[in-house]
Parts: C-alpha cells; structure tokens; sequence
C-alpha cells in the first residue's frame, strides 16, 4: 500500500506499544507515590513530612502518564474504551475519588491549620489505598475477562490487596532511597514485610491467566513459543532472591546503592507486565476485542503519532530534567 | 434509561462544573505569576517577590484541584459517555491527545521546578519554568476548547457508516465558534483572577497586612480588571453573534423570543413558560435586541418556534435555564466593569493609590472574590444546555452517547461526587483566607511541610 506497508495494520500495534508503555511507566512512577500513602500510618509526623517531600516535586506529572494511558485508549481504541470502563464503572468511581483526595491532601496538608493536619494526612492516606486496591480490583477484573461474578469478584480481591502491598513495596524503596538515617532503616523493614505481596500477586496472576483463558494457556505452554517466555519467569525469580539478599543487608555504609531496591522492584515489575502484555496480545478486551477491531481510522492515528514522535522525547527530556533537579536525598520543600 | 440519562447528565455538569473553576484559575494566574517573575527579575524589587509567593500557594492549590478533578472527566468519557467516542473519536481523539501530549506534561513536571526549585536551579530557569506551565495551562486550554468549539460547530469531517471521519484538520480546529469560544475563555480567566486577587489582597489590607506585595497586588488586579472588561463585553458580542449565525435556536433561548420577527425587544425579565411556549411576567426595552443581535433597529431575529419538528418535539434546548444563566452571566459582568471601574478611578485619583479605596469599596471587593467563578460558569451553561438537545450539534444528540449504567448506580457515584465537591470547595476558599490571613499577620507561610517549625518570619518592608 505504501513504504510502510498498511497502516491499518501497524499503526493500531504501535498505539497498542505506546499505551502499554504509559501503563508501565505509571504503575512504576505512581506505584512509588502510591505506596508512600499506604506506608503513611507507619511513619510518624515528621517522618510523613519527609515521605511526603520524597514525591513531592513528581507526583503531579507521575499521574499524567494514567491520564495519557487512558488518553490514548479512548483515541486509539474509542470501543475497548467504552466497554472497559462501563464494565468497570464502580471501581473506576471509587479510584477517581481516591485520586481526587489525595491529590488535594498534597496541597491542604501543607497550607490548612495545623491542627487541620492529621485530617488531611489520613485523607492522604484513605485516597492512596482507595486508589491502589480499586486499581488492583480492575487488574484482577481485566485479566478475568470483565466478568461480573462471584468467583471473579474474589479473584479481583484478591489482587487488589497484593497489588497496593506491591505499591506499598516499591513505595518502601524509593523511601530507602530518598532518605537516611532512621526513616531509612525503617523503610528497608517495610520493604522486607511488603515483597511477599509482590511475589503473591505476580504468582497468582500466573497461575490464574493460563487458566482462564484457552488461547493464552497454548501461547505459554506450547514448543517453542514457551522458549521465548522463559527468561521472565526466570530473570524474576532472581531478582526476587537478589531484592531479598540485599534488603538484610541495607543500608550500606556511606549509603551506597540505596537506589537498587527501587531499580530492581522497578524490573520486577516490567517483567510482570511484560508477561502480561505478551499474553494479552493482540487482545485490548480479553478475548473480545483485538487491538485491530477496535482501533481508530488510521488517518487520526496518524494525526497523533506525528505529535508523539516529536513530544515524547521531549516529554522524558524535561521529567529527567525534573529528577535531576530533585535527586538526592529528599529535604524539606520550601517554596522559595 | 431515561433516568440513567438524567442522572449521567447532572453528575458530568457537576464534575465539569467543579473542574472548571480552577482551570479558570490557573490558565491566568500563571501569566500574572510570570509578570511578577519578570518585574522582580526587572527591578530586584522585594515586593514583587512577596505577591508571587503568596500566590504561588494558591496556584499550587488550585492547580491539584484542577488536575483531579480533570482526571474524573476523561474517566467519565468512557464510564458513562461511550456513544461519545464511538461516534466522534476520530475527531475528539487526536485533539484531546494533543492536549495531553502538548499541555498536560509540560505543565505537571515543571510545576514542580516553579514551586520548589526556586533555590535550586538558576534564577533563568525558575523563569522559564514559569513561563513554561502558564504556556501549559494555555494550550491546554486551547485544545479542550477547540475540540468543545467543534462539536458547537463542526465542520472539516464526513459521516461513514455512523462514524465521523475528518478530512480537513485546519478546518476542525479553526472551527467557526473557536476563536471567539477561546479568547472569550481566556479573558474570562483572566478577569478571574483579577477580581481573586483583588478581592484576597482588599482582605489583607482591611485585616491589617499593608505590605508593599499586597499593594502591588491590589493595583495590577483591579487596574487589570478595568482594562479588561470592556475588552471581554466586546469579545462576548462577537460570540453571540457568531452564535446567532452557526445556533440561533440557542441565541432564540438566550433572548427568550419565541415568535420569528424584526423590531425584537431586549427581554431584561421573564419566565419563559416551555409549554405554553410564551413568556410571564415579561419586562423588555423596545427594538434593543435587534439592535444587540444584527446592529439595526428593526433587524429580524429567528425565535424558537421556527426550531420545533413537526411531530411537536423541540429541536431547542429549554429554555428557562439558558435564559437565566445567561443573564446571571451579563448581570454579574456589569457589577464587575462598574466595581473595577470605580476602584480604579479612586485609586487614580490624586494618585492616591491603595490608600484611595474607602472601607466600603474594599468590602465590597472582597465580596466580590469569586464574581469570575459565577460569571464563568453562567456563561457555561449558556452555551453548554444552549446546545442540547445535540451533543454534537447535528451529528449525534446527547442520548445517543449515554451509556446504559443502571441508574441507582449512577445516583450513588454522583451522590459521591458532590459530598467530596462541596467539602473541598469549602476547604480551598477557607485555606484561601486563612493563608491571607496569616500572611497579613506577618506569619511565615513558605514551607510547604511543616509550617509550625518554619523559620521566623521576615520583617515586614517598611513603606
């Protein structure tokens, strides 16, 4: 059709690798800010202070990448969007409020009487767990297929409750790496209590997937389609063992390292995406709806992605830039 | 469904009602924010470092209000809009993903170099890193109302197999009510602003903080509104006459004349009666409406009556609500040109400065805080109930579009909505005064965590 070939068959794929890239740059960057709100009734006053400048300065732009996520799953596949969403309009209601009070709890926490404050530190708290288990409801939701039943429910359950004690894991290490001292030590213990809700989850959304579905169960176990898969499962497992291993022994002296935890939980989680994302495919509503039934006419995508190749590297241009201002360890936010 | 149609309406109008008010914060305050940045960085001068401080707070605040409560809407597309997409995704896709992808970023990573990074990066690029989230908070703006303009007036796309495909991007974006839709918006913002800032820093001086940020404030907001207002009243007749050419079954609604016909009385008064299809109580100034709509005396203006099908079901939107919020909106606009008009001149008279503002004219710019956020929304549910029964005009209505969510369901997320809505509505207006207040009384306000253990609080400049 043309040098590309046609782009009613690439363009939808290319939109599919820029969502599940957004996807896995939120759950990464909002993870870590996520968990740090979970972890909050762990920490006393001034630790929460400090907790709270360790995000400070990235939680607002972390969030957008969930705002691009959904963005270009309601522009580049408007029917999945729909059924989606309407499929999951509880969670979804009770995720936007989460959202709404924490966002806001940043701000008022800082600026209302203080005696105003504890209120907005457990608004802070309420938002941050109401978003991480509503999210973890819909991952569990999603992988069953949209279903509304029982079992399904207790399934999504279940992977809400591991997938906020993972947020609350990768919280723990961007703590370990922002701070010092005794907050630090006691974010290394919460690490150490939260990796089994990592290592549970992944676990049982492995199990649960070959499962569900037929198609999915022949794409991991079939020769020599398992071939491909068998560096996640593997490069997971050491990891695990290694994130263990180092945990007993941290902090370091001089404070090195302190940022591999949050490296390493940062790669435990692409591998378990990347499972999830090579078992879904080509799928964007599990075994309804692939990404090529429902994606936009291609001369809009088209249209977007002229703008994504010239403002994505822009945009990870100016959040490194961002990182690079706020690196070190985390001090109190002054506004001046 | 009916109902669930009801109920998905009023929860979208609430949750974009709220949004709205900080956007039509933010998208001004920005551009003052960097005008105090770039005076302080002109003349070194203290006092222009001390307003944008103060309102640097603010902006942050109103700024997280905006971005949550945006979150809620692009979720709601798809929870409780559906149709919306399916039908017009083509169109309303690249220009929502080019306010993401041009505006939203921008505006979120450098917002946090503009409210900490003060000491930690070069003073060039604490400025540029204003610049660059006030340049954000616009283009977003644009965008959201380039594709809300489109679907006013669409136009640059065809219809194939129910689906809107475009065929010309300049002409979808340069749609006809756009330009007047978007600088109407942004003055509006602007005006905003003007009254919050005059209105906040009128409560600092009245409390007792006289400080040379305060006065500076003072003067740039209210000499800034005056200027302003004429422009936005010329601005706003341009749009109804635009709105008069591509809807003139809203601007019919908007006027409350039902009958086709010249020498069309301006109505000031009425209660439009949507069955008896007339007006009680009507109190109108002769042939003024003509003159507004067409600029001669005698010109003709369609009513609504020539807008009705023939099996009798309107093809207007109803009429009472347009009617009054858009004369909420122009009430509301002209105690604001009279108030920032008298200010001024008694500021300016002898030279007097703040110190030319009696009692009464400060009370009564305090009360007049949030006359933006009235005269904002007004003007919204103008235009917005003034299009229905479309959602996008002559494309698709707003039934179309609903998704079938049972009701309760619905009832119960948007009973949800309003109790967060109204206690953090409540929380940021208090947090507003309360931050003055403790400014006025020479307290330090410049950390953001942990206010009680901030430094002591630096000498107020003398006069």
């Amino acid at each position: 059709m043309n040098t590309f070939g046609d782009p009613a068959l690439w363009l939808p794929f290319v939109f599919a690798g820029l969502m599940g890239l957004s996807i896995l740059i939120y759950v990464v960057l909002d993870g870590f800010d996520l968990g740090v709100g979970v972890l909050f009734p762990f920490a006393d006053d001034d630790e929460k202070d400090r907790m709270i400048a360790s995000i400070g300065p990235f939680w607002d732009a972390n969030e957008t990448w969930l705002v691009l996520a959904v963005g270009l799953l309601l522009v580049a596949f408007p029917t999945a969007h729909g059924a989606i969403l309407t499929a999951l309009y509880l969670p979804v209601a009770i995720m936007l409020i989460g959202l709404i009070l924490r966002g806001v709890a940043f701000e008022f926490r800082a600026k209302a009487p203080a005696p105003h404050k504890h209120l907005w530190n457990n608004a802070f708290f309420a938002g941050s767990l109401m978003t991480s288990l509503s999210q973890g409801f819909m991952l569990g939701m999603y992988i069953m297929g949209l279903e509304w039943n029982w079992a399904n429910a207790g399934f999504a359950t279940l992977t809400a409750v591991f997938l906020t004690v993972g947020y609350s894991f990768i919280g723990a290490t961007w703590v370990i790496h922002k701070t010092d001292e005794h907050l630090q030590r006691k974010a290394v213990d919460w690490a150490k209590g939260g990796i089994w809700g990592l290592v549970l989850g992944i676990g049982l959304i492995s199990m649960a997937t070959p499962l569900v579905s037929a198609r999915i169960f022949d794409k991991w176990f079939s020769w020599p389609e398992a071939l491909l898969l068998s560096p996640l499962p593997i490069i997971s497992g050491l990891l695990v063992v290694w994130l263990w291993w180092m945990l007993r022994r941290m902090p370091y002296m001089n404070d090195r390292w302190s940022y591999l935890p949050f490296a390493a939980a940062t790669s435990l989680w692409v591998m378990a995406f990347g499972g999830m994302a090579y078992s879904f495919y080509p799928y964007v509503v599990p075994d309804q709806l692939t990404i090529y039934e429902a994606a936009s006419a291609p001369e809009s995508l088209f249209i977007i992605l002229i703008g994504t190749l010239f403002v994505l590297p822009a945009i990870l241009g100016y959040t490194i830039l961002a990182y690079t201002v706020f690196r070190g360890k985390a001090t109190d936010l002054r506004y001046d | 469904m009916m109902e669930t149609l009801l109920l998905s309406r009023i929860q979208f109008a609430a949750n974009i009602s709220f949004h709205i008010l900080f956007p039509t914060i933010t998208i001004a305050l920005g551009w003052v924010l960097l005008f105090f940045k770039i005076r302080y960085n002109m003349t070194r001068d203290d006092r222009w470092m001390e307003a944008y401080r103060f309102w640097v707070k603010i902006f942050a605040l109103s700024f997280a209000m905006g971005v949550v409560s945006g979150i809620t809407m692009s979720f709601q597309f798809g929870t409780n809009w559906p149709g919306f997409m399916e039908t017009v995704g083509n169109i309303a896709g690249p220009l929502l993903a080019y306010e993401i992808m041009t505006a939203f970023f921008l505006e979120a990573v450098f917002l946090g170099i503009m409210l900490f990074g003060f000491s930690r990066v070069p003073n060039w690029l604490h400025t540029t890193a204003t610049f660059l989230v006030a340049f954000g908070t616009l283009m977003s703006a644009f965008w959201i109302i380039v594709l809300n303009s489109w679907m006013h007036t669409p136009q640059g796309y065809e219809m194939r197999d129910g689906v809107a495909h475009a065929t010309d991007w300049f002409a979808i974006i340069f749609n006809p009510s756009m330009p007047y839709r978007f600088t109407h918006m942004v003055v509006a913002s602007f005006l905003t602003v003007s009254f919050l800032i005059a209105g906040v820093s009128a409560f600092r001086w009245l409390i007792g903080g006289r400080t040379a940020g305060v006065r500076v404030a003072l003067k740039t907001a209210v000499f800034g509104a005056a200027l302003l207002m004429p422009v936005q009243i010329f601005i706003g007749d341009m749009h109804g006459l635009n709105t008069k050419e591509y809807q003139p079954a809203k601007v019919a609604a908007m006027e409350g004349h039902w009958e086709t016909g010249g020498n069309v009385p301006l109505i000031l008064f009425a209660l439009p009666d949507q069955e008896a299809r007339e007006n009680r109580f009507e109190v109108a100034i002769p042939n003024l409406a003509s003159f507004i709509l067409t600029h001669t005396w005698d010109g003709e203006v369609q009513g609504l009556n020539d807008f009705v099908a023939d099996d009798g079901t309107a093809l207007h939107p109803r009429v009472a609500p347009v009617f009054w919020s858009f004369r909420v909106m122009i009430g509301t606009g002209v105690a604001m040109l009279l108030l920032s008009w008298a200010a001024s001149f008694m500021m300016l008279r002898r030279k007097r400065g703040v110190e030319g503002l009696p009692k009464p004219m400060l009370y009564a710019l305090v009360a007049m805080s949030f006359s933006g956020w009235l005269a904002t929304l007004a003007g919204w549910y103008t235009t917005e109930i003034g299009r229905q029964p479309w959602l996008v005009t002559g494309v698709m209505t707003t039934q179309q579009a609903v998704a079938d969510v049972p009701a309760p369901m619905v009832l119960g997320t948007l009973i949800a909505y309003l109790v967060v809505y109204a206690l953090l509505l409540g929380a940021y207006v208090y947090v507003i005064f309360y931050l003055a207040r403790k400014m006025a009384q020479g307290k330090d306000i410049g950390t953001n965590v942990a206010p009680s253990t901030a430094a002591a609080p630096k000498a107020v400049p003398a006069e």
